[in-house]
């Protein structure tokens, strides 16, 4: 008879293997970063040999890749988005911006940080970051996944409270539906 | 073993044979699709993975039980389909539920599919997928009418309404069908362009457009089932034109051969072809295909 904890750790290799070559990525393109995406998809870089591919809705995609700057307004729709993602789900913040601000440091509407409001598994720095490093980024979050190590999602339920607090200093208006699981 | 066991193993078998051959058939036109875009593409089994990820993911929100029921009602309808289709010209190991008069009865369930998947996408909200809800609905106006046409002047020529006595009327008579009736083949073929949902004719999907329009709202368990489906789906669609045009296979090798070629009209038509609007694809459907379904009938009546 199998021992339960080692037959669950088959079942994780299994799924995490499924997980980390079937990526489906929401792209939200509010920031310049969204025109290194098409490239990155189409015939010179091909992502989709990763199985990385486009998804249309939250509902079906894993991957939340969030390019560029976030100002105050769409940080609002980009929670609302995050949240209606179905669990497991990652998030990559892609260029210099969603690190430390990048060049609109001193900005007066734009999120500096983005790791306070949403969790972040994988950066990619850069401002652009290139296609190469694009790619470079999903394939350190396969390597995250395959040691079952992005737990961004887990992150997010576990300090909600103190992700909550952090949105709502940035985002007067807060007209949300609760987060669901 | 007793008949009912070898049975109900016999459709577990067909069950598993479309379901594998339908989904490799999607994997290899996601890669056909690459290497004529230049890319190398995802693996052949990439949709097996997709698959197992979606049936892993840990939570799956719905919007109430339509939105439950309508994956359901497309999956019953492809296996209840998939049921009715000779598999081999022999059939002795696959399942046959066949009858006389079941291709008019396969006509009716072929089209109960999209419709229970029309009352789950109303139910999650989704401006998007009702607007591709009533795409797809038009579309199958457009395409149904040459299809039945097509069906029409088969069973008039061959004065049967069973999918086994036209098998056996090719081969009594020594030609497929595709050669003694061509009309009523080219307007199946031409509707079957709008039955795939492949470009020029995915206004229903439409990505870009309508945000993968009726499955927008569908992530995880639900996908999975709406995908499975598509893909049994698909292998009972090739394996019926197939059957009626084709002369049947005597063997699986013979088969996933004649499907392929037979997939592979529309998968390369859409490789070349833009997406239409609504009423253009209705007025394509209208327009040749339904030309060559009269002529069909006509040749049927009159020889």
């Amino acid at each position: 008879m199998m021992n339960d904890k080692n037959s669950q750790k088959i079942v994780d290799i299994i799924q995490n293997y499924a997980r980390l070559h079937s990526l489906f990525v929401l792209a939200y393109g509010t920031g310049c970063g969204a025109i290194e995406i098409p490239p990155t998809m189409t015939s010179r870089y091909d992502a989709e040999r990763f199985g990385i591919r486009g998804a249309a809705t939250p509902r079906q995609a894993d991957v939340l890749l969030i390019t560029g700057y976030l100002t105050t307004k769409t940080l609002k729709r980009v929670i609302r988005v995050y949240e209606q993602m179905q669990d497991p789900k990652y998030v990559i913040g892609f260029g210099s911006c969603t690190i430390n601000g990048g060049m609109y440091w001193d900005s007066y509407n734009t999120i500096k940080v983005l790791d306070k409001y949403l969790p972040v598994d994988v950066y990619i720095n850069g401002c652009m970051p290139r296609p190469e490093a694009v790619i470079a980024g999903f394939v350190k979050l396969q390597s995250l996944i395959r040691e079952g190590k992005a737990e961004g999602a887990k992150l997010y339920k576990d300090n909600l409270e103190q992700y909550r607090e952090n949105q709502k200093k940035v985002i007067p208006n807060w007209v949300m539906p609760e987060y669901n699981w | 073993m007793e008949p009912i066991l070898y049975k109900v193993f016999g459709a577990v078998v067909t069950i598993i044979l479309a379901f594998v051959v339908g989904m490799t058939y999607m994997g290899l036109s996601r890669k056909i699709t690459a290497r004529v875009q230049n890319r190398v593409g995802p693996p052949v089994y990439q949709n097996f993975l997709d698959a197992l990820k979606l049936i892993s993911k840990k939570t799956a929100i719905h919007h109430g039980i339509m939105q439950m029921m309508g994956p359901a009602f497309f999956m019953v309808t492809s296996i209840g389909s998939l049921m009715f289709i000779p598999v081999l010209n022999d059939g002795r190991f696959f399942s046959n539920l066949n009858f006389e008069g079941d291709l008019v009865f396969l006509l009716y369930l072929m089209v109960f599919g999209p419709l229970g998947m029309a009352l789950g996408a109303g139910q999650t909200g989704n401006p998007n997928s009702a607007i591709g809800v009533t795409r797809g609905l038009s579309q199958m106006v457009g395409f149904e009418i040459p299809w039945v046409m097509a069906l029409v002047a088969l069973m008039i020529q061959y004065d049967t309404t069973s999918i086994v006595g036209l098998m056996e009327a090719q081969s009594a008579s020594g030609t497929w069908l595709v050669f003694s009736s061509p009309f009523a083949f080219i307007a199946a073929v031409l509707a079957m362009l709008g039955m795939f949902r492949y470009s020029p004719f995915d206004i229903v999907g439409a990505p870009t457009e309508l945000a993968s329009g009726p499955v927008a709202e569908n992530g995880g368990k639900y996908l999975f089932t709406m995908m499975s489906s598509n893909s049994i789906f698909a292998f009972v669609k090739l394996t019926l034109y197939v059957d009626l045009f084709l002369g049947g296979a005597d063997n699986l090798i013979e088969l996933l051969i004649k499907t392929f070629a037979i997939y592979l009209i529309p998968m390369l038509y859409g490789l070349v072809s833009p997406r239409y609007r609504t009423e253009q694809a209705v007025r394509y459907f209208w327009g040749w295909p339904l030309f060559f379904g009269f002529l069909a009938i006509m040749y049927a009546v009159v020889f």
